[in-house]
């Protein structure tokens, strides 16, 4: 939280630059010294991940640009090339591939605990909204980055994606179509397409790294939000983030990154098709076209729906409606552990997200379609009707008086001591 | 934290009530038209499987052979040099034996200084050699199928080597129900149980010198192997940097939790 700052330069350089671009001052006041409630549990620890995976994801991205070939012609073979003839090409590929997939399990965890423990609630509305904000761009960069290997499943994916706009020549005939033509600069996805959304792709990244800065300045004026819910009272409450939580959120990191030199190691096309190792091919459409995990759940929420428009409309909300959480949600109290009602519409949520997403890898017909408008509709009903009315009239659990109190009552034992280390990667 | 429990009971009883209608979902037959009828492929055990997998040097060089000898009249590997055959992790054939090798195939080179084109034996650095100049003759040459580059076969098919030993060792005599289109051929292993590709190996037709056996099976798993090769060239760099990088994570995850566990015993 914001605080006054306490930093004293000792070295005359130290001096001298305080009073030019105090960054040192900076970095101890908000990393430092910067208090942090002390009963912060594992699912606290993505916030340093997902930093993390950003800058893996930049770092092997900037290289494997370095050789990569934006061309219909070039590019499937170009990622080929990188992987035989490239010195540790196939490292950094991997470690780009599987990175993506990471970086959205962090970001899904992160996303939920948010959502679990209220901390979207005033003060911290900018915070959340910079946090949605963060997902959109970083699901567009997915989408583009995915169509790089310009294998099949690529190819295919963004003629399916790019293809939803005409849905617009619902709305005003042909707008749709000029758009689309218009995004693919020409009359079907080739060469132009795939060049501009490497240009979008590599400057997306860096768009994200800008709002992740505003998203780390809006945590610090209220500070963090932590499993109680409940706001720092005294200096009982808090603990330092160095090296309280850079020890804790380096432990988890260390965790977090086995998981993932596990994958790159050992099962690097785990989370990949294999689909999309067939070069593409604008005359053979796949019998399946699926994206990746991670947007598996929305693509089920857009076959769900029976018109093409509002098949959209509903895909686009499915992320949208997470901008209007904070006033959506009417309870008095932040953290779901003092709600004993809406903690089980919570759980039924993250089951229908899970769901939807087995949906979304099935052909939508029979049972699986009937399912999917089933799932979609709690879906929205959790946002809409769920999070408003239970604010109204369920009655939350006693709060404790204070962290430290939270931490006390229950077993002897503190609650951060009693926390599983593989709580971090699950 | 006793309220830990309670908090997590909402999931229990959720997953509970989930895992019968999954099951139930499950048993629903897929509906028709959709019904791919993937036939199930049988898992081989591969010396490359595993943490400490690595490739069998004799198999993947018999593959080798199969491929040159069977499989190159049809389908090309665009993406592989001859150097590749010599190379650290593969069939590391020597690099005399490379030479010879890549020379067995004639390729297109030029122009020279007339500005004519011409043929001349490969070298290691020359990539494969094609069957067909196009895709239109190779397709003119198979009865209108196009035979597939087999450079990233064992990661482009679900399954991947244990798919293309099942392929190889699946055709069978077309059962009653099954009406096999004019050219077609019966294989339990392919999606839709028609290929175009007629059997490709027979027992005898490659001759092995290191007195493997020569049955479609022994060829079926060798070539087998070798694909996979192809497709991860370095598969056992990686497995072998893979194992060391987790040994340092496992030592750092101690030392950090150890840290960690340290730092917090101040405030507790």
């Amino acid at each position: 939280m914001a605080h006054p700052s306490t930093y004293v330069p000792t070295s005359s350089f130290g001096k001298w630059i305080d009073a030019r671009l105090p960054i040192p001052r900076l970095v101890y006041d908000q990393f430092g010294v910067f208090p942090m409630p002390r009963n912060l549990n594992y699912l606290w620890t993505f916030g340093g991940i997902l930093t993390f995976m950003l800058v893996a994801q930049i770092a092997t991205g900037v290289v494997l640009a370095m050789h990569y070939v934006p061309t219909a012609e070039g590019a499937f073979d170009s990622v080929e090339k990188i992987m035989r003839d490239v010195n540790w090409g196939w490292l950094l590929r991997y470690s780009h591939a599987v990175g993506a997939s990471l970086f959205f399990l962090a970001a899904y965890i992160h996303t939920l605990r948010g959502l679990y423990y209220g901390s979207y609630k005033a003060p911290r509305e900018v915070l959340w909204i910079l946090g949605v904000l963060i997902l959109l761009l970083m699901v567009a960069t997915a989408f583009m980055g995915y169509s790089l290997v310009w294998g099949q499943m690529s190819f295919w994916a963004v003629t399916v994606i790019t293809n939803l706009f005409s849905s617009l020549d619902s709305v005003i005939p042909g707008l749709g179509t000029r758009l689309v033509e218009w995004i693919w600069g020409g009359f079907a996805v080739g060469g132009p397409t795939l060049n501009r959304l490497y240009a979008l792709h590599y400057l997306l990244p860096f768009v994200i790294a800008g709002v992740v800065m505003l998203h780390i300045w809006a945590l610090h004026i209220p500070g963090s939000n932590n499993p109680a819910g409940i706001e720092v009272k005294s200096s009982r409450d808090i603990v330092t983030f160095h090296p309280y939580y850079t020890m804790k959120d380096g432990f988890a990191l260390v965790l977090f990154i086995a998981l993932f030199a596990g994958l790159v190691f050992y099962a690097p096309n785990l989370l990949g098709h294999s689909d999309n190792y067939i070069p593409a091919n604008p005359l053979v459409t796949p019998p399946h076209i699926v994206p990746e995990w991670y947007f598996l759940p929305f693509y089920a929420i857009l076959r769900a729906i029976p018109s093409k428009l509002f098949g959209v409309v509903a895909l686009i909300a499915s992320i949208g409606i997470l901008f209007f959480v904070p006033w959506l949600d009417t309870s008095k109290v932040r953290s779901t552990r003092y709600r004993p009602i809406y903690r089980w519409f919570f759980w039924a949520f993250v089951i229908t997200c899970c769901v939807l997403g087995y949906l979304g890898s099935q052909p939508p017909d029979g049972w699986y379609l009937i399912l999917g408008r089933i799932f979609t509709f709690y879906y929205f009903a959790f946002f809409l009707v769920a999070m408003p009315v239970l604010g109204w009239i369920e009655k939350p659990r006693e709060l404790p008086e204070s962290i430290a109190d939270s931490l006390r009552k229950g077993s002897k034992k503190t609650q951060v001591k009693k926390a599983k280390p593989l709580e971090a990667v699950r | 934290m006793n309220s830990d429990r309670r908090f997590y009971r909402p999931l229990a009883a959720l997953v509970a009530l989930a895992v019968p209608l999954g099951a139930a979902l499950a048993e629903e037959p897929s509906p028709p038209g959709h019904a791919h009828e993937e036939p199930s492929i049988a898992r081989q055990d591969w010396s490359f499987n595993g943490v400490f997998g690595k490739f069998d040097r004799a198999q993947v060089q018999r593959g080798y052979q199969v491929y040159s000898t069977v499989c190159a009249n049809c389908h090309s590997m665009r993406l592989l040099s001859y150097r590749n055959l010599g190379e650290q992790g593969g069939p590391e054939f020597s690099p005399k034996a490379v030479e010879i090798l890549a020379s067995k195939a004639q390729v297109t080179d030029g122009p020279n200084e007339k500005g004519e084109m011409f043929t001349r034996p490969a070298r290691p650095s020359d990539r494969f050699r094609s069957p067909f100049a196009n895709d239109q003759l190779a397709r003119i040459s198979n009865g209108g199928a196009l035979p597939p580059d087999l450079s990233v076969m064992a990661k482009a098919r679900p399954g991947g080597p244990d798919y293309i030993y099942a392929l190889l060792t699946g055709y069978r005599e077309a059962p009653a129900d099954l009406k096999l289109t004019q050219g077609m051929h019966h294989n339990a292993a392919f999606p839709g149980r028609q290929i175009a590709m007629p059997p490709p190996l027979v027992d005898g037709v490659v001759g092995y010198t290191d007195g493997t056996k020569k049955t479609v099976e022994n060829y079926a798993k060798d070539v087998s192997a070798y694909l996979m090769w192809a497709a991860e060239p370095k598969l056992e760099e990686r497995h072998m940097l893979g194992a060391r990088i987790m040994i340092f994570l496992a030592a750092f995850a101690v030392v950090m939790f150890l840290a960690k566990r340290a730092v917090w015993s101040r405030v507790h």
